[in-house]
């Protein structure tokens, strides 16, 4: 270790004006399409935010989990603390989503709610006023839990271990809020765009996308590090293989879930909860669903099954781009369903409708925009500090140990 | 016979030469100059699992994961047909008007048996690849061995290597300066 100050690569600042301007053609399509087309822009708006979401919140999810655990894993805690860091940002880009609640939304109409006797009785949690409450707690929170932990990080990098055992505590705290709010924004950002829909499973499959997106950024990140100086020493194919054991576990978690929701919903046969799947397995949707189960769980199921696949980056690294477009596409398929293709949601219409399979162009804008804004703020976020946690108390274990766990 | 007849002039009939190491690090390189020395009949002692071992001993992957995979397979196949037939063929039900062959409903069970057929093939297989049971090894018959469990690391070069030579082998294994060289009665 020859470089101790761990400043990370030199040519980050190239791919930081990359990604601005990469969002801001994104943000112009963006903005035309909320011009022209105003009910696919929010729709599209959303599912793109959800996924940068996911792998903010993941991120600081894995954060707090390695706090925790301790462990080899420390030498990506850099990494995590800069894509956490980004959620001031999605804060701002939450607007959007808040501009178009009337599009996305069918319980903030009061005409609609008064027709609708499920939706009357929901009132007192759906209602616009406390959806932006609860938003704001949620954000307020996940940012601050954020924030005090990277400051104490700072400070332990600076010599201060009286933070260690802080780290500890707020990290077990903020593990049960995030779950928490995390579950709760599921529902109010998700789920109550069909209001008369539920599941009670929605918030872990949401929670688990997250950790998903999550270590699929995370690979995605340490192998560009991996090729630079000061990391290229420190990243091991042990390192490696540790976040494709993890991505492969959360690839099992996404199938475990999604098929208990599914299961219970087909043994129940309800009338509430089977239109669902029935939106989702019918008029084109059926082909979607079937690209998930293969793309999402199979193959990246077998591919990650394989030892050799884990260690080498050059693999693993398209297995973790894969996934990320699985995650959008996953997004794609809780939302879209529930709208009609000229853009308005399906229960705000009267009489029986379906949806059938479409792609709006602004469903590629969208994660352009909220794409490239957000990698710029997360290469701001990662340029600003050492690229390793010089004083995490298990570095040293990190460093040396390839075996063992 | 003819083997232990030609060697009673001296000593009993070897298993090989063992030589002692103090650290990880020193087995692991000794292990690696025994295989650039050409030796291949080899097998290293350890307290604690040393990844690198695998790599220096020049040992060939593991079969064991291929056979969790087949056992792991066959047990989901065996466990969907199981459900298959008695749901559709010996008994079947008509439960709330669903089809007899109600897919969602096999795949736990399909599950279980995935997870059982791929542990006990795991469990099997680890035995018999090892050769376990096995009460008789001849590197116990080192008295220092004991330590091979606590804090003392071991390489053994075999007799049944092409290379083996009393003489040279256990000159080799003194350059690896070791604590000491034993032969192994057989």
């Amino acid at each position: 270790m020859a470089d101790m100050t761990h400043t990370p690569p030199a040519d980050i600042d190239l791919y930081r004006s990359r990604a601005l301007k990469i969002g801001g053609v994104g943000l112009l399509a963006c903005a035309i399409g909320f011009v022209v087309d105003r009910d696919h822009f929010f729709r599209s708006w959303l599912i793109a935010y959800l996924l940068f979401l996911a792998i903010a919140l993941g991120s600081m999810g894995l954060m707090m989990i390695q706090h925790l655990s301790g462990g080899a894993w420390g030498v990506f805690r850099r990494i995590f603390e800069a894509s956490s860091r980004t959620l001031p940002l999605l804060a701002v880009l939450f607007l959007p989503v808040v501009l178009g609640m009337h599009s996305l939304y069918p319980w903030t109409h009061p005409d609609h709610v008064a027709e609708d006797e499920i939706l009357r009785h929901k009132a007192a949690y759906l209602n616009v006023g406390f959806f932006l409450v609860r938003a704001l707690i949620y954000f307020a929170g996940w940012i601050l839990i954020t924030w005090t932990l990277t400051k104490w990080s700072r400070q332990q990098d600076e010599g201060d271990m009286s933070v260690n055992i802080r780290l500890q505590y707020l990290s077990g705290g903020g593990l049960v809020f995030y779950t928490f709010a995390a579950t709760f924004a599921a529902i109010d950002w998700i789920m109550s765009i069909n209001p008369h829909w539920y599941s009670t499973l929605f918030g872990f499959l949401f929670v688990g996308g997250h950790g998903l997106a999550a270590l699929a950024f995370t690979i995605i990140v340490s192998t560009y590090l991996a090729q630079h100086e000061p990391m290229s020493g420190v990243l091991k194919p042990h390192h490696f293989q540790d976040l494709g054991k993890l991505s492969l576990a959360f690839v099992m978690l996404w199938a475990y879930f999604n098929f208990s929701q599914y299961l219970l919903v087909y043994a129940a046969n309800l009338v509430e909860e089977v239109p669902y799947f029935i939106a989702r397995t019918s008029h084109g949707w059926q082909y979607v669903a079937l690209l998930l189960v293969v793309f999402h769980f199979a193959v990246p199921f077998f591919l990650l099954l394989s030892r050799d696949n884990k260690r080498n980056p050059y693999r693993l690294v398209w297995i973790a781009v894969a996934l990320l477009v699985m995650r959008y596409i996953d997004l794609f398929m809780l939302v879209t369903p529930e709208f009609a293709s000229t853009g308005e949601n399906l229960h705000l219409l009267t009489g029986e409708h379906a949806s059938s399979l479409f792609v709006h162009w602004t469903d590629l804008a969208a994660p352009l925009a909220i794409g490239g804004v957000w990698s710029w703020m997360f290469l701001t976020q990662l340029a600003q500090r050492p690229v390793m946690a010089v004083s995490d108390p298990y570095l040293r274990e990190a460093l040396e140990s390839s075996g063992g766990h | 016979m003819a083997d232990v007849m030609a060697h009673t002039d001296s000593s009993p009939a070897l298993h090989g030469l063992m030589a002692e190491f103090e650290t990880p690090t020193a087995l692991v390189s000794a292990a690696e100059r025994a295989r650039l020395a050409g030796y291949r009949h080899m097998d290293a002692y350890s307290p604690i699992p040393i990844e690198e071992l695998n790599e220096a001993l020049g040992l060939r992957r593991t079969r064991l994961p291929m056979l969790v995979l087949l056992g792991g397979i066959v047990g989901g196949m065996s466990g969907y047909a199981l459900e298959y037939w008695s749901q559709t063929m010996a008994y079947p039900l008509n439960i709330g008007g669903r089809p007899f062959h109600s897919w969602p409903h096999f795949i736990p069970v399909t599950f279980e048996t995935t997870v059982l057929g791929a542990a006990l093939s795991a469990f099997v297989g680890m035995w018999a690849l090892n050769k376990l049971p096995m009460p008789y090894h001849p590197v116990f018959n080192v008295p220092a061995f004991v330590r091979a469990s606590r804090d003392r690391f071991f390489l053994c070069i075999e007799t049944t290597d092409p290379r083996f030579d009393r003489h040279a082998t256990a000159q080799f294994l003194q350059s690896l300066h070791p604590v000491g060289v034993t032969e192994v009665a057989q």
